[in-house]
């Protein structure tokens, strides 16, 4: 293997600088003392956190987005396990183009999803109901849940099973005694893949978000647009810290490179 | 990771209801909830605009006309395209070197840093471009430090610019690209580099010569990957170019939430994903047929 030179270091330097720039000066305006955007430069200040609890449209919004993305990510994998059973598992006609479609939704604009979605509950008048929403959300996450299922069912050894076969164990009793567990933390990983997934989406929900069921990323865009105060950066240093814990569990429960780098 | 059974004993039954019977909820949902509103959403590109009523009735092509000749329209889709093409470029110029240089790396650095590259993804745009407007307001961090150091002055003018928005959006998308060349970096045998070295090549020429061939492949698809991306980004053009600084994405969502003439904005999606299947398709044809052999190795 060949090393960096000072050249090759210097230029990641500045690059990593560059991913982490945005993100750290989030989190250092949001402790700022004063009314505006600035760093925090003569001590630092919770009472933008503190804000962040008077503002009730963030809390429910908060709140929304956790429950829809758990439902979402919850419905997708129980729809992924039995596909990716069949997919890894079967040769049948139609396999190559059942795969497609099924990841299609990566291929897809978000901004066209969201239009075809909105399209979608205007006529058949379904607007503003949480579980149609949540249903938007199992298809726009469905390739995540998939992809990290499909590994490890691909992945695994069918010794154990044609063991459990032959001493006569019917295939739900082998599905569920020796097939799940196995491949349960590919599930968890595609779980909360597509948790995440489905929290942060906000370009196809902005079209079918409702009052009632406005979600948090869709919020602070709509708070973005109109003002840009330290509020939402505390709010969005909150999310910061929040999506690196989740991180850290995915890393002990699958290891993030295998999440994020998407090879089973 | 091939599975352990031989091929051969995988069912091969022709009609095999049981991998129909486990894929049918989910491809239900799919048609249901995916077929069925495209498809809605390309019959509404083809519905009469009624300003009274909104959607009138009968069918015509009045909407596509509208969007392709119209100079308004025009501007958007071509500035669309060429903040795409500029956020790609500088994905591969970014992208490629790091993606190296990260290969390089000893072993705790390089898991440390590919996690740093990484995790952004995993934390919502809007998030990430908060930090671009914070950084580059007249006021902004970018400028105070540039102000300061003597190096412009006057304050640089990068909210609601394209070359704001370029930069917020390479920076959004650079870690597909990074994924992207890390695949292929990792099928890269070192000893054809160090044969290169020994035979007397210089560093450059087995970078040239060596490397860059192989990851080609892998810098292409996530050229495609982030193109496609870019060409789609709404959250991130919609903030750091305001109003004014259309996309084919922003314009879409305005004919549905501000001049309410759905048929037109449906008609703008159309193009948008025909558009990005030809280029996403095609290229990946291409691809494919050029480097046929570095993917089936």
């Amino acid at each position: 293997m060949q090393k960096n030179g000072w050249l090759g270091l210097t230029f990641h330097t500045l690059f990593i600088l560059f991913i982490l720039a945005p993100l750290v000066v989030v989190v250092a305006v949001s402790f700022t003392s004063l009314g505006y955007i600035s760093l925090p430069v003569d001590g630092l200040s919770l009472r933008w956190f503190e804000a962040i609890l008077e503002q009730r449209q963030f809390i429910d919004a908060f709140l929304m987005s956790s429950w829809l993305a758990f439902v979402a990510a919850s419905v997708a994998v129980v729809f992924a396990v039995p596909a990716a059973l069949a997919l890894a598992r079967y040769r049948f006609p139609g396999r190559g183009a059942l795969m497609a479609f099924f990841l299609s939704p990566l291929m897809i604009p978000h901004v066209v999803l969201g239009i075809a979605f909105l399209r979608f509950f205007n006529l058949a008048g379904l607007s503003g109901s949480f579980g149609w929403l949540s249903l938007t959300h199992v298809i726009v996450v469905f390739p995540y849940a998939l992809r990290l299922t499909l590994a490890s069912v691909i992945g695994l050894q069918r010794d154990a099973e044609l063991a459990a076969l032959s001493l006569g164990a019917s295939p739900a009793t082998v599905f569920r005694r020796i097939v799940l567990p196995l491949i349960v933390p590919g599930v968890a990983g595609g779980w909360m893949l597509a948790f995440i997934q489905s929290f942060d989406e906000v370009t196809m929900t902005i079209f079918v978000a409702t009052p009632g069921t406005t979600t948090l990323p869709v919020a602070m865009y709509s708070y973005i647009s109109q003002s840009i105060d330290p509020l939402v950066a505390s709010l969005s240093t909150v999310l910061i810290v929040a999506t690196l814990i989740v991180m850290f569990v995915m890393d002990r429960l699958v290891g993030l490179d295998r999440v994020l780098v998407g090879k089973g | 990771m091939a599975s352990h059974a031989p091929a051969a004993s995988l069912p091969r039954a022709r009609l095999n209801p049981v991998p129909m019977l486990l894929s049918a909820p989910a491809l239900l949902l799919f048609i249901g909830l995916l077929l069925v509103p495209l498809a809605l959403t390309a019959i509404l590109s083809f519905s009469v605009y009624d300003s009274a009523m909104g959607v009138g009735e009968g069918h015509t092509i009045a909407n596509y006309i509208a969007v392709l000749t119209d100079d308004y329209y025009h501007e958007i889709f071509t500035r669309t395209l060429l903040m795409s093409l500029a956020v790609t470029l500088f994905s591969v110029l970014l992208g490629v070197p790091e993606a190296i240089i990260l290969s390089r790396m000893r072993s705790p650095w390089r898991a440390i840093f590919l996690v740093v590259i990484l995790a952004p993804l995993l934390i919502s745009v809007v998030v990430r471009t908060l930090g671009w407007a914070i950084l580059m307001g007249n006021e902004g961090l970018i400028n105070t430090a540039l102000l300061g150091v003597g190096l412009i002055d006057s304050p640089l003018r990068l909210l609601y610019t394209m070359t704001g928005v370029t930069i917020a959006l390479t920076h959004v998308l650079i870690p597909f690209m990074i994924i992207s060349i890390w695949a292929s970096l990792q099928k890269l045998d070192d000893s054809v580099e160090n044969a290169g070295l020994s035979l007397g090549a210089s560093r450059a020429t087995v970078l040239r010569r060596v490397v860059l061939p192989q990851i080609m492949p892998g810098i292409l698809s996530g050229g495609i990957i982030v193109f496609a991306l870019a060409a789609s980004a709404f959250a991130t053009p919609a903030i750091l170019g305001g109003r004014r600084l259309k996309v084919v994405a922003t314009a879409a969502y305005d004919e549905f939430t501000g001049t309410l003439n759905w048929p037109l904005g449906a008609a703008i999606a159309v193009l948008l994903l025909v558009g990005m299947l030809v280029v996403i398709l095609g290229s990946n044809r291409i691809i494919e047929r050029r480097y046929a052999q570095v993917f089936e190795a």
